[in-house]
């Protein structure tokens, strides 16, 4: 290979990013190098199994990657902007919707949640951390070595470009070769690992590590979610790694899986990447009922309605969202019969939807409604997301289905429920769980300008495309010609992003801002809150909690405050807290997984090699390792405690 | 902090407006809603009863939560409200299910039904032997041939109107999709693959139709032309085609079908029928055509073609062949 076949070439948008990556690296080396940081760095955060530090890494990958998938978005809205424009030409713009969604959804969407669930859950169920903190530092390596993996596309080798989806025959060697597509399937392969892991991790953290007291039917909204999301993901990642695999094997070493010769069947790799693909929407969407669910209770100051319902509603919509997925396909032609039961299945998920929807209305119903900014998102969430659904209802008749497939209706539908969804959700918990991760407050002005830019944007983007979708106009076309009417609704739609973008950087303003001059949250409690979370001091100590707390129904920390109002509370009594050790190894060993994923990438097989050798030199070290954590001393604790107001 | 949510009120203004926008099916521009065909209009009025439901369910969520909304905001005179503890109500709970079961029940009725229904000739013309087109989607252009009448079209097909067509879907190349909205929705081509999908013109005229199912590079100037015509110009159209066009030959389709974009349209006495089914797997693999890079194919002559030489080519056909 040449090298200017490995890296990307001939496009000046390339070289500025090659200069911008070059540069930035410059700069981070030469800060950590000045300041004396590189130990700080390694013993702090890169050998970290801290559940808020490892969320709080996932949270600062997710918002770089949002930056990145909206720098795409942004460039495929130029280049739709107005007919036969030639900003981008047809394989950088296919790259580039490609690149967009992969990352939204697997880099974006999914670290964030992932990031919310690790800082949250175990402060709502009084735990200490979640059940296998070395996993979790495993879990949020791989995903990030992965997530590089992929990125690095687009300056070395290309990025791929057969769509997030990767159809075959299209992602096949015939018509895609080059490492573009293998880039697509070893960055998710390796980033997959950890998604599994912490489904496992969050399933045994929920269910064995709760606080005595917290029964099942007391757990807080957002931990049920994450029970939920979590045993989805157990469910739906095995699919998508057979699925990889199968098509790793049929790119890089010839099988006949999925491919045209051989006997192989394309049709079977859409089956299986949206059984995986229909629950991964759930994955994203779920938590973000959870995050409502706290946010609206807690800044309407009432307990959630029809708790049980919203359980059980949550429940039915995981088990309904294993039974969808041809939805994504009724146009392949599996015949009338199974189109009608996919078309009922699909419509049944919104009488649970609708459930939640109500019972987050009665909870507002005679609250006192605070609009802070994380409430302003949940809000918003509301009307927008009935939006979302309904038009979902409207794609799920199979008749129907077949205009609609493949229009900007259903482009604008998917944004509608995932950006109003999950990017509304992700947003409100950065304002609502801030101060329990830094001890500072996120400015609300601020705050609210991000909101407003950014919902306001949305909708300005993502209406007209609704109305693209019914004059006919296809989703993933690079240009358009100028006759076919759709240039007016095109340029609003623009105008729209470049508002979610103004939004966006709002967002970045706030968060240095609320880093150099944010108000400190002394009290740990700064919006009256309801689950236990609120009950240790900000930022969480590192124990977390002093003495585990005894849960005496839903809301615990609500109902520990009216008990403290009558006097009842007693001294606490501390005892030393077992912790588990920091380790290097998580590390390690997704550095090999990259580079034995980069070596399959260009089919180099000795790097492969060489990094599966260093993967399992790893796994053989942490079987003999024997370290049983330590312990903090009670002063300690007696010094952190005190701290506090 | 704003009295009444600004972005509420925009939304209440611009939702409306784009579905009148929207119901407004007359103008020619909502494709999806301008049916040229009875299977289009089958679909469009399945979507309008869908509609009606689903301006009903956001009319009444949008109305409490603006009501609720303002009723219940924090104002400086309620700061000393305590809310009450309200776990649920179990009657509210069963009617707010009990209504979506009922609406999904009216809508799934209807799609069933039509979904039924669309895997057969139009009901209309129940009666009237369907014309076979077999429409082979290739990296990047349509080839429609015509088996019984011994005709293959590229990038265009004739269809006689009020007479159900029996498109025979199949591709070379990607996974595409054939669509041409105003007759009617989408099935996929495929490779190794053969799927029917009715479609109907109830209306002489040119409509577009293209793959809607992304395949790549040229795969937004994958388009072709509908032309609707009555029975009778179909009929002298076949026979001048059968007469005068040159013969298809092996060589020059295998040229036709290797990865690129086409944007002439052009016919051919003959069918490729003759000596490959794509459709069959297995059988097209030594015609199979693959990319050789990424990047390699020139777009910018095909937009030129796009605005000025196609146009043009379309109206000589026309003139020609049924004299417009």
């Amino acid at each position: 290979m040449k090298w200017d076949e490995f890296f990307v070439t001939g496009e000046p948008l390339i070289y500025m990013a090659d200069a911008a990556i070059v540069l930035t690296i410059i700069g981070i080396v030469f800060v950590l190098t000045y300041f004396k940081k590189w130990k700080w760095l390694w013993k702090e955060w890169l050998t970290t199994v801290d559940h808020k530090k490892i969320g709080i890494m996932y949270i600062i990958s997710a918002v770089l990657m949002l930056f990145r998938g909206g720098v795409d978005a942004l460039l495929m809205r130029a280049q739709l902007t107005v007919p036969n424009n030639t900003f981008l030409d047809s394989q950088h713009y296919n790259e580039i919707f490609t690149t967009h969604g992969t990352i939204m959804i697997l880099f974006m969407a999914m670290p964030f949640i992932f990031g919310l669930m690790n800082i949250a859950v175990p402060l709502q169920i009084g735990a200490r951390d979640v059940a296998f903190p070395y996993l979790n530092a495993l879990s949020f390596w791989t995903f990030f070595f992965g997530a590089l993996l992929f990125n690095i596309s687009f300056v070395i080798g290309g990025s791929p470009d057969a769509g997030w989806t990767a159809y075959m025959p299209l992602a096949g060697n015939e018509l895609s070769p080059g490492p573009g597509q293998n880039y697509y399937l070893l960055g998710l392969q390796i980033s997959g690992i950890g998604s599994l892991i912490s489904g496992i991790n969050f399933i045994v953290t929920i269910l064995k590590m709760r606080a005595p007291g917290m029964t099942l039917m007391r757990m807080p909204m957002f931990t049920w979610s994450t029970l939920i999301t979590s045993i989805l993901v157990v469910f739906a990642f095995p699919v998508l790694t057979v699925a990889l695999a199968l098509m790793t094997l049929d790119r890089i070493f010839g099988t006949h899986f999925f491919t045209l010769s051989g006997e192989g069947m394309p049709m079977h790799w859409a089956n299986l990447f949206w059984i995986w693909g229909h629950p991964e929407v759930y994955i994203a969407i779920l938590p973000a009922f959870g995050v409502f669910s706290e946010v609206v209770s807690t800044f309407a100051r009432k307990r959630l309605f029809g708790y049980t319902a919203m359980v059980w509603s949550m429940v039915a919509i995981s088990v309904l969202s294993m039974l969808v997925w041809v939805h994504h396909f009724f146009t392949m032609g599996s015949g009338a019969p199974v189109n009608a039961f996919f078309s009922v299945s699909t419509m049944a998920i919104a009488i649970p939807t609708g459930v939640k929807i109500f019972n987050w209305l009665f909870t507002l119903y005679k609250g006192r409604i605070k609009l802070t900014s994380a409430m302003l998102w949940s809000l918003a969430f509301i009307p927008t997301f009935v939006i979302g659904g309904v038009t979902g209802v409207m794609l799920s008749m199979a008749a129907a289905d077949y205009q609609y497939h493949n229009t900007y209706f259903l482009v604008a539908h998917f944004h509608n429920t995932l950006i109003c969804g999950t990017v509304f959700a992700v947003f409100a918990a950065l304002h609502y769980w801030y101060p329990k991760m830094f001890g500072v407050i996120l400015n609300e002005k601020l705050g609210k300008i991000t909101f407003w830019f950014f919902m306001l944007g949305f909708n300005v983007c993502f209406l007209p495309q609704y109305v693209l979708g019914f004059m006919g106009m296809p989703r993933r076309i690079y240009t358009y010609p100028a006759d076919a009417g759709w240039t007016e609704l095109n340029v609003i739609s623009t105008i729209g992003a470049v508002m979610m973008g103004i939004g966006f950087i709002f967002l970045c303003i706030n968060i240095v801002y609320t880093y150099f001059k944010g108000e400190r949250d002394l009290t740990g409690d700064p919006w009256d809150g309801r689950t236990l979370e609120w009950s240790i001091s900000s930022p969480a100590p590192h124990y977390n909690f002093a003495v585990t707390p005894e849960v005496k129904g839903l809301d615990a920390w609500w109902l520990m405050k009216k008990e403290r109002k009558e006097g009842k509370a007693e001294e606490p009594e501390y005892k030393p807290i077992h912790m588990p050790s920091n380790s290097g190894r998580p590390f390690i060993m997704s550095v090999f997984l990259f580079i034995a994923g980069f070596g399959l990438v260009f089919e180099w097989m000795s790097v492969a090699i060489i990094g599966l050798i260093g993967i399992i030199i790893c796994m053989i070290l942490r079987s003999f390792e024997y370290d049983d954590g330590y312990h903090v001393p009670v002063e300690e604790i007696q010094q952190t405690e005190a701290r506090r107001e | 902090m704003p009295a009444k949510p600004s972005w509420l009120k925009l939304v209440m203004k611009v939702l409306p407006l784009s579905v009148l926008l929207l119901l407004s099916g007359c103008s020619e521009r909502f494709v999806l809603l301008n049916p040229k065909g009875p299977v289009a209009a089958v679909q469009k009025d399945l979507i309008l009863w869908s509609v009606g439901f689903m301006l009903l369910i956001i009319v009444v969520i949008f109305s409490l939560f603006a009501i609720i909304l303002w009723k219940y905001r924090e104002r400086p005179d309620n700061m000393d409200y305590e809310p009450p503890e309200q776990h649920g109500n179990t009657v509210l709970e069963i009617v707010w299910t009990a209504i979506p079961v009922l609406i999904v029940i009216a809508l799934a009725i209807p799609t069933i039904k039509a979904t039924f229904e669309l895997e057969k000739p139009p009901k209309e013309s129940r009666g009237v032997e369907p014309i076979v087109i077999h429409a082979t989607a290739a990296d990047w252009k349509w080839i429609f041939s015509y088996p019984e009448e011994n005709i293959e079209t590229v990038n265009y097909v004739n269809i006689p109107k009020d007479v159900p067509v029996e498109f025979k879907l199949t591709a070379v190349g990607g996974m595409s999709a054939l669509w041409i909205p105003e007759l009617g929705g989408q099935k996929y081509n495929m490779a190794g693959m053969g799927m029917t999908l009715y479609l109907e013109a109830d209306h002489v005229g040119t409509f577009k139709g293209r793959n809607s199912n992304f395949t790549g590079e040229g795969f937004a100037h994958q388009t072709f032309d509908v032309n609707a015509m009555e029975k009778e110009d179909f009929y002298k159209w076949v026979k001048e085609t059968q007469a005068s066009a040159p013969l298809l030959t092996k060589k020059q389709f295998n040229e036709i079908i290797q990865v690129g974009v086409l944007k002439d349209q052009l016919t051919f006495s003959g069918t490729h029928l003759a000596w490959v089914d794509f459709a069959k797997q297995g059988e097209h693999l030594e015609n199979m055509p693959a990319k050789e890079k990424h990047g390699t194919i020139k777009l910018e002559e095909v937009e030129q073609k796009d605005d000025s030489d196609h146009q043009d080519n379309r109206e000589q056909e026309n003139h020609q062949h049924h004299g417009h």
